[in-house]
Formats: structure tokens, sequence, C-alpha cells
């Protein structure tokens, strides 16, 4: 090297000065960009891309199944565990005695099941693996009735398109209840049950009581717990904020596949 | 300009030629890169946050993580940052599990700090838009890239290993050991080390880095069920995703400094105008390889 040595020192001075300032204008950058609207729109035009990805490669594939001796210890609950609305209140006093399920929108016949009625139709137990958006996997085992052929007593009407699961839980206490919807594809996929057990036991409260979705190839935030109705629409926008979901609507993606 | 006295002691040492180093597609290829692994990187520590712990396995063990940036309450009512590496503890506070929050100083507990993540403020949903956007731009970036150097020749021609380049890795080594930087045409291309660092990115870290985040997918649990089980279950995948961004960070670091080291001012410009400069010492005009002369 014939470089002089203060030249190499100043060099890389200014190189490392360079870096830092440069670096700290892309953090704000980023910032900024995050606080446009039409920037984060542009971020999320991805998702087709995601969803056509996924379902191209998955098709109708089933999720993996576990062998007993990998069930967790404890099936970390999440978002609402322990739902303080009223009209849940009455229900678990009597402990879910009064709990009915209603199927309801786009079907030729609405319907309502009592958890014996439930209970007393098919019933598929999956041991599968849970993965919250947060980024943590447990293992439980769930039993429930395949939510297809809850459709299929109810019969869907032309035009329906979208199930939307309509709950007992308030997340956020602002007077609004959780909710969360899928299209027919993932509704009508053999691992999507409605589960009244879990790990052999009656769901606890704080993962669902008395029933809450299993959408095994979801994120947890797309498996609502609590569940009191499950209906049929052609479209979603009515409902909360319009973009599918209580998560959805604060600005997750819909499809919550990965 | 601290980079002008090689210039200025051009006449008296050799003979100066500028070429053309690497073509427009690769300049553009490379910085699309840049771009895209940083929004990646610090989306992905976003990421990390909402659950800023690793597990090996299929699923997670809360109470014994193989990492994880937590906090505790100090002695004096404050939070310490605290890392975990398997049984060993750190104190990390100011960067790992406790850092300052920009807007007013404020220690607050979070894996990363607010200058590691995008956005700094805490919002996995923003960080998930960032990091699927750019995952797409960066797998399309790069297998243009593929496409070219392929088409090119450039892979076959650049970066393949001969058998005189797996030879010559121990000089290799000794020379970067001794930051004596190659002259000549030598300084041109790429040598050993950096075939292997640049081989070792694009065809081991990069789709480790992509199978381990799509394996992450519950969706795709369906179709990488081999893959998973391969690599030990879902917890296990994020956890080798988050070694490959430590990886890719490092690789960076020491590119640069690399880059610093052989002259920042001609490398960067190859790289933005594709002219690089080599000097060719004027003893040796007819000899081919000045460097093995020396």
């Amino acid at each position: 090297m014939t470089l002089p040595d203060r030249g190499a020192l100043s060099r890389r001075g200014f190189l490392g000065a360079a870096l830092g300032s440069a670096g700290l204008g892309l953090l704000s950058g980023c910032n900024a960009l995050s606080q446009r609207e039409d920037f984060v729109d542009l971020l999320g035009s991805v998702e087709p891309l995601n969803q056509g990805l996924q379902r191209l490669l998955s098709d109708d594939r089933l999720v993996r199944e576990f062998p007993a001796r990998m069930i967790s210890p404890v099936f970390r609950p999440n978002g609402s565990t322990d739902p303080r609305t009223p009209e849940y209140l009455a229900l678990k006093a009597n402990a879910f005695a009064d709990y009915r399920l209603r199927i309801r929108g786009l079907v030729r016949h609405p319907l309502e099941f009592s958890l014996d009625a439930l209970r007393a139709l098919p019933t598929r137990t999956q041991i599968t693996r849970h993965d919250c958006v947060e980024g943590w996997s447990v293992i439980g085992q769930w039993s429930g009735v395949p939510l297809a052929h809850l459709l299929r007593m109810a019969q869907l009407r032309p035009g329906a398109r979208y199930v939307v699961f309509h709950c007992f839980d308030d997340l956020d206490g602002s007077g609004g209840r959780y909710y969360e919807s899928v299209d027919l594809d993932d509704a009508f996929h053999p691992q999507t049950i409605a589960a009244h057990t879990l790990n052999g036991a009656p769901v606890p409260v704080a993962n669902g009581a008395p029933l809450r979705m299993r959408i095994e190839r979801k994120l947890g935030y797309k498996q609502p717990k609590y569940v009191h109705t499950i209906e049929v629409v052609d479209a979603y926008a009515a409902f909360g904020a319009g973009r599918g979901g209580y998560w959805e609507d604060q600005g997750y993606d819909w499809y919550g596949g990965i | 300009m601290p980079s002008i006295p090689d210039e200025a002691a051009l006449p008296a040492q050799g003979e100066w030629r500028t070429l053309l180093r690497h073509r427009w597609p690769l300049r553009w290829m490379h910085w699309i890169n840049l771009a895209c692994m940083l929004a990646l990187v610090g989306s992905g520590l976003q990421i990390f946050n909402a659950h800023p712990a690793l597990y090996w396995g299929e699923t997670s063990t809360f109470d014994s993580p193989a990492f994880a940036t937590g906090s505790v309450r100090g002695p004096d009512g404050k939070g310490r940052g605290i890392t975990r590496i398997a049984t060993a503890r750190f104190d990390t506070t100011g960067v790992l599990g406790v850092s300052a929050r920009s807007s007013d100083g404020g220690m607050v507990v979070r894996g990363f700090p607010e200058w590691a993540t995008i956005p700094g403020v805490r919002s996995l949903a923003l960080g998930r838009s960032w990091h699927f956007f750019f995952a797409w731009a960066w797998v399309i970036n790069g297998l243009c890239y593929l496409a070219w150097s392929l088409g090119t020749r450039h892979l076959s021609r650049d970066l393949a290993m001969r058998r005189r380049d797996w030879r010559a890795i121990p000089r290799s080594i000794a020379d970067h050991l001794r930051f004596r930087h190659p002259q000549g045409d030598e300084a041109a291309r790429y040598n050993p080390l950096q075939k292997l660092a640049y081989l070792g990115v694009v065809f081991v870290l990069a789709p480790l880095a992509i199978l381990t985040g799509l394996a992450m997918s519950p969706q795709l649990d369906s179709v990488l069920g081999w893959w998973l089980q391969l690599v030990g279950g879902r917890q296990s995948a994020r956890t080798l995703h988050f070694i490959a961004m430590a990886l890719f960070v490092g690789f960076t670091l020491v590119h640069v400094l690399m880059v610093v080291y052989a002259g920042p001012i001609n490398e960067l410009r190859s790289m933005i105008t594709g002219r690089f400069r080599v000097r060719h010492p004027r003893s040796e005009t007819n000899t081919e390889q000045g460097h093995d002369a020396a």
C-alpha cells in the first residue's frame, strides 16, 4: 500500500460518517413512508401474490398432524383470554348450557346447535401446530365438527363466497366484537373444524370456550375463539372496518397464511 | 481529498488503465439487492420483536429459549436488558432487551432497538407488510441476477471456482491477513475467498433464507413438511432464518470492510459507473502476472 496513513484514516472517517448519515436518512425515510397510506397500500399489493403462491403450491393438502407425545404442556392463550362482555358472562355462568351456534346468511336452512347437538355430529380429531403471528408455536389436540359438514347441512345459496365468524369477545374494550372471515376454499378444507374439545377436555375459557375455529393453514388470528355465529356472505366489507377481521382492520393481511 | 494521493503518484509508479468492470444490469441488481436486504433485515427485526425469543424444535418452550432478548427490573428499579443465549445471560441494556425511545429518550422494553427496526415504532403489521413486499422484490431481483449471470457467463467466467482457485486459497488467506491487495489485472478479478463468499451467499445463504422463511407459513407446512422435519421443526426454521439474517449482515460488514481496504472510491465507482482503474507495473508490461513475480 502506498497510501499515507493519515489519508487512509480520514478516508475511513469520511466513509463512516457517510454511512452513518445515510443510515439515519434511510431510517427516517422508512418511518415517513410507513405513515403514508399510499405507500402502505403499495406494500400490501403483494398480498395477492402471497395468496396465489400459497394456494398454487399447497392446493388442498393437509397440514402435518403430530403424535400425542408432541402435545405442548400448555396451549398458550393469546388475545382475549377472559371475555367480559355481558352476553358471554351470562352464558359462562351457566356452563354454556344455553349456548347456541347459529349458521345463517346465504344458506337454504339457517341452523342452530347446542353444544350437545354439536358433539353428536361427526367429529374430526387432529393434533396440529398453532402458529401465532408473533412467531411462537404450540401443539394441541383439537376435536370438533368439520365446517364443511355444517355448511353442507345448511346448504349454501348462490353467491356465497365467504364465511364470517362472529365472536363474543371485545378484544380492545371498544364495544366492538372480534370477527374473522375466510373464503370457501378454507371453509371446506378437511382440517377446518368448529372445535369444542382441546386435549380431550372442553375448550377452556382462555382458549375460546365453548367453541373456537381451527383453520389449520392459517395463523392464530385467523382462527377465532368464542364463536357464536357463522354467517355465509358474498362479501365481508359490511363488517367491522370492512377488511375482513379484527386484526385485518388494524392493518394485518387478510389471508394470514404466512 | 484523501483519494488523490494514489492518482498523484501515478506517473512514477506505472501505467493506469480504466476498464469496464461491472456492466449496468449487474450494477443495478447489486444496489436493488442492497435496498431489499436493508428493508428485509429492518422489518425482520421488527417481526422478531413481536416475540423476541428463538427456540429449537417444532414448538416454543417459553421458559427455555435458545436465544431471547428480555428484560428484568434491576435493584435500582430500572429495567435492564438481558440477552440469553442458551443458559448464558448478558446485560445488553441500551441495545437488546431495553433501549431508548427516540421521541423522548425514555427506556422501553423491546428486543431490537428503534434504530434497527422498520418501522422504528412497534408495529408487527407494518413490519410484515414491509417484509413480504421486499421479499418478493429481493427474490425477483435474485432470479434476474441468476438468469443474467448464466446468460452472460458471468457465473462460469468470473465466479466459478477453478482448480487454480482452490490451489490459491492458502495464499489468498495470507494476502487477506496481511491486507495485501492484488495489483494489475489481478485486482479486477475475484480472488478465491471472494468467490467462495459470493457463491456461498448466492447458493447457500439466500436459498436457506428463502426456504426457512417459507417454512414458517402454516399453509406451506402442507408442502414443505419434509423440509421442516429436516431442519427440526417450525421453530428451528425460524431460528435458522434469524441465523441466515445474521450471516448476511456479517457478510455485508466484511464486504464493506474489503471495499474500504481495496480503495473505496475506485470500488464504489466500479459499482456505480462500472469503471475501474487498475495500475500495471511499468517494468512488467509483457509478463502475464505481476502478482506472482512480486
